[in-house]
């Protein structure tokens, strides 16, 4: 496949009136929304299980995805399946494109050990973040905020304003990236 | 396994698609959201907002679909607040939010890997936090609570109102990237 240049991406407006037409098809089909984060709680809560048994027994939180018989089957959580379902969608669209490519993407500025360490940060804080939102981008802001909730709207404007309020003193992490010479 | 789950993964499956379709896949083109210089984060999540919540107003009018039994997520006030700032902080630190960090990772990314990686113990910290901030927790609880509701206005005019935003926001965002 490399070989083969990658195509270039979709329109975003047409991309997103299809994602708008996959979250009516979960509304119709599945009476719930999209979700992403709900599913990490999920597969989360078989490794706290499989570690400490009374500590996911006994946690508020973690115990909500255990089965009546005290066991989790993250394979029986329908946020678990759809996100194994993102991942083949995903990398299905990106091998067709020819856009499957083993790298770190980074700014040219930044070395990749502070990519990494950005990454793995910035997804704990959104993993924190998404627990007591009780959904991320996906279950609060798309699917809440098309069911027009109150708290998803709420999410949604924190969320932003927060990435944007971060951006400037965050931007050393995206040199030569996003806001480097190489911006286009 | 049950219709239901096979259902799951088809639905995610043209989820992920669709992300990856729109160069969602890509952490520095969705860090440019927030440097203002690629506006697609808002342009693909906001259309597919208005689409998601005109089909279902319609369908439900048709009487096709019964809306009240679709699940809204709860509002729980200050949590959400809270919530979402820090997500913020999480987003523009690394480019991704959960959903796109798993089509990032399945594309060969490894940022995406370590984004997947670092939202595992965030979940799993704040998880068993969570009896210790009980009482915030649960703060400004309210159930389902929608705008319409909120306003005092009808459903029809509140999505009325709320796509007409969304197109002034497209306005908007196809300004400053020309200026970008």
């Amino acid at each position: 496949m490399a070989s083969r240049a990658p195509q270039p991406y979709a329109n975003p407006y047409a991309a997103g009136t299809c994602l708008g037409l996959v979250l009516l098809a979960a509304f119709v089909l599945s009476g719930r929304g999209l979700g992403a984060s709900g599913a990490f709680a999920a597969a989360g809560t078989s490794a706290v299980r499989a570690v400490a048994p009374e500590a996911a027994q006994s946690s508020p939180y973690f115990s909500r995805y255990l089965e009546s018989d005290g066991r989790v089957r993250p394979w029986h959580d329908w946020l678990v399946m759809e996100i194994l379902g993102v991942v083949a969608g995903g990398l299905a669209s990106a091998v067709a494109a020819g856009r499957w490519r083993l790298t770190l993407a980074r700014g040219n500025g930044v070395s990749p050990r502070a990519r990494v360490v950005a990454a793995l940060c910035g997804g704990a804080a959104m993993g924190a973040g998404a627990v007591l939102a009780r959904g991320c981008t996906s279950g609060q802001a798309l699917t809440g905020g098309a069911m027009l909730s109150v708290g998803s709207w709420i999410f949604i404007a924190a969320a932003f304003g927060s990435a944007y309020a971060f951006a400037r003193p965050l931007r050393a992490l995206w040199a030569g990236g996003p806001i480097g010479s190489a911006a286009k | 396994m049950t219709d239901s789950l096979v259902l799951a993964f088809v639905i995610g499956a043209a989820f992920g698609w669709t992300l990856e379709r729109a160069g969602l896949a890509d952490a520095p083109k969705l860090a440019r959201q927030f440097y203002l210089t690629d506006l697609t984060v808002f342009k693909v999540m906001f259309s597919a907002l208005v689409t998601a919540m005109l089909g279902l107003f319609w369908l439900g009018r048709l009487g096709v679909v019964d809306v009240s039994a679709i699940y809204v997520p709860e509002t729980f006030i200050g949590p959400q607040l809270l919530g979402g700032l820090v997500f913020g902080l999480g987003f523009v630190a690394c480019g991704l939010c959960p959903g796109t960090s798993c089509v990032s990772a399945a594309t060969g990314r490894l940022d995406g890997v370590a984004v997947v990686a670092g939202l595992f113990a965030g979940v799993l910290a704040m998880g068993f936090a969570v009896p210790a901030i009980a009482p915030f927790f649960t703060s400004g609880a309210r159930g389902t609570f929608t705008i319409p509701d909120a306003l005092h206005l009808p459903y029809g005019v509140v999505v009325f109102g709320v796509t007409l935003i969304a197109l002034g926001g497209f306005v908007v965002a196809e300004r400053i990237e020309a200026r970008a």
